[in-house]
């Protein structure tokens, strides 16, 4: 009776192996694919560049896949290449693959001799338990998860809709959180602000929250920005950003922020909530509407009443806010569709929800063509800002 | 008779009512019925000439006014029209 290395000394007998030299002049080759049949583990750790994936365990269910096309060279690769000849031999001998080759020595005389090997990003342990729930979805997964890690989301506000939203991308492993907030915790706050808590009253909202953000996610760095957003810090505040949620209170910050998001090209994700009532869409510079095309003008303080003193459900930043936080994430990770072009209206003391078509302003003074002519100094510039809100800062030169 | 839902800002001038049918055959018509229901409303939504203002958002359904005719354009039975206000809380 054979024994198992005659067996594989037989394969390798029966394929054609190459050398490492020969395998690296192939490897940019268009009709060659590389393939690594070891172990998840051993791949994570090490890999030849632009090597495709298939253990050897599933290389029968999976590798038409990866190779759909059977004529193509197939360089296939393990850790000493024992179990790559025996792959070889199954995909030339069971699975008419016609141009097979294994790589003598695997991938650790391929390293001795010098060649280029990838160690490729991926979770620690704990991470991998902690995002468990995220990875298990394939819109997400392990590449989504990364994508999350990556991403600098800046908050304008670490209030109302600041504070769920900010919980929960903390949670989500949105690796950097930038905090725009110059007020302190307020007892008044803590009935829908629920990031800050009894002992932080009278802390600055940007560490109470990080505080939290750190208890919760310690995967997450908080940048704190402790100022009022004006039109001399805007571009500063925006440049180091991916993605800006605004949670902002007072019109002169939303028509400033929208001005600069659109000239930086950022995304931004805005909310507003009063009473019982929220409203939300995301803005794409460019690729969807602005908040101009949106609200050409600023209504006057009637009409605004978050200008004075208005009251709020503590629940409905809550709901606002995690919608902004899911917007959020679809934009970092490419999935689903944001709500570009798109206003949500939701009610909450009927539980309704108004969907309404958002479309570009073609004289919009900010995403419309004449933009480009507007000098840095004018955006977020109304002739009229101290006249209808005279309680917020303007932001007018 | 088509619908106008009011949005919260304005509901102190309509006694509350959320929603208020009026019996039109534009939009123009439907948000003069209102003011005629309600007059507190009319400041809020023309100004000094009569005119729409400018910070005024009017959905017919969802799709904006501005899109489709403006005050003219006509409603039928069934028909939303939504007053839409620019909220800007958040933070507080």
């Amino acid at each position: 009776m054979a024994s198992g290395a005659d067996f594989i000394q037989r394969a390798k007998g029966e394929i054609e192996e190459i050398q490492p030299s020969q395998a690296n002049e192939e490897l940019s080759a268009d009709n060659t694919v590389v393939v690594d049949v070891r172990e998840q583990h051993e791949f994570e750790e090490r890999h030849i560049p632009g090597a495709v994936h298939v253990p050897r365990g599933h290389l029968e269910s999976r590798i038409e896949q990866f190779v759909p096309d059977k004529s193509k060279r197939v360089l296939v690769y393990c850790a000493s290449g024992n179990r790559s000849a025996l792959a070889a031999k199954t995909l030339t001998d069971e699975l008419d693959y016609t141009d097979v080759a294994s790589v003598a020595g695997g991938i650790t005389l391929w390293k001795d001799r010098g060649y280029e090997t990838v160690v490729p990003r991926s979770l620690t342990q704990e991470q991998k338990e902690r995002y468990s729930r995220h990875i298990l979805i394939p819109e997400i997964g392990l590449e989504g998860q990364l994508k999350l890690l990556d991403a600098k989301v800046l908050l304008l506000g670490a209030g109302g809709l600041g504070s769920p939203t900010a919980l929960y991308l903390a949670a989500a492993g949105v690796g950097t959180l930038g905090l725009v907030d110059d007020d302190v915790v307020d007892a008044s706050n803590l009935q829908r602000q629920v990031i800050h808590n009894i002992e932080r009253i009278g802390v600055a909202k940007t560490e109470s929250a990080r505080i939290a953000i750190e208890a919760l996610n310690p995967d997450v760095k908080v940048v704190e920005h402790r100022v009022r957003f004006g039109p001399e810090n805007v571009i500063e505040l925006l440049s180091d950003y991916d993605v800006i949620v605004d949670g902002a209170d007072n019109f002169p910050t939303r028509y400033l922020l929208n001005d600069a998001s659109v000239r930086l090209g950022k995304p931004v994700v805005s909310a507003s909530i009063l009473a019982f009532d929220g409203q939300i869409s995301t803005f794409i510079p460019h690729d969807g509407p602005c908040y101009r095309c949106l609200y050409p003008t600023p209504p006057p303080p009637e009409l605004a009443p978050s200008c004075g003193a208005a009251g709020v459900l503590g629940v409905l930043p809550g709901i606002m806010g995690l919608f902004q936080a899911n917007e959020v994430i679809k934009l970092v990770t490419g999935q689903g569709e944001p709500l570009k072009g798109r206003l949500l209206l939701f009610e909450a003391l009927r539980t309704e929800f108004t969907e309404l078509k958002v479309k570009r302003d073609p004289e919009c003074p900010i995403c419309g063509p004449g933009a480009a002519e507007l000098a840095d100094g004018e955006l977020g510039k109304f002739p009229d800002y101290e006249a209808f809100c005279s309680g917020a800062p303007v932001a007018v030169a | 008779m088509p619908t106008i839902k009011v949005p919260p800002v304005l509901r102190a001038q309509t006694g509350g009512e959320a929603e208020v049918s009026v019996e039109a055959a534009n939009v123009g018509e439907v948000l003069r019925g209102l003011v005629e229901a309600h007059p507190g409303t009319e400041r809020q939504l023309f100004d000094g000439e009569g005119a729409l203002n400018r910070y005024v958002n009017i959905y017919l359904n969802d799709e904006d006014v501005r899109v489709l005719d403006g005050l003219e354009t006509s409603v039928s039975d069934g028909d939303t029209v939504v007053i839409l206000p620019a909220m800007a809380g958040g933070r507080y």
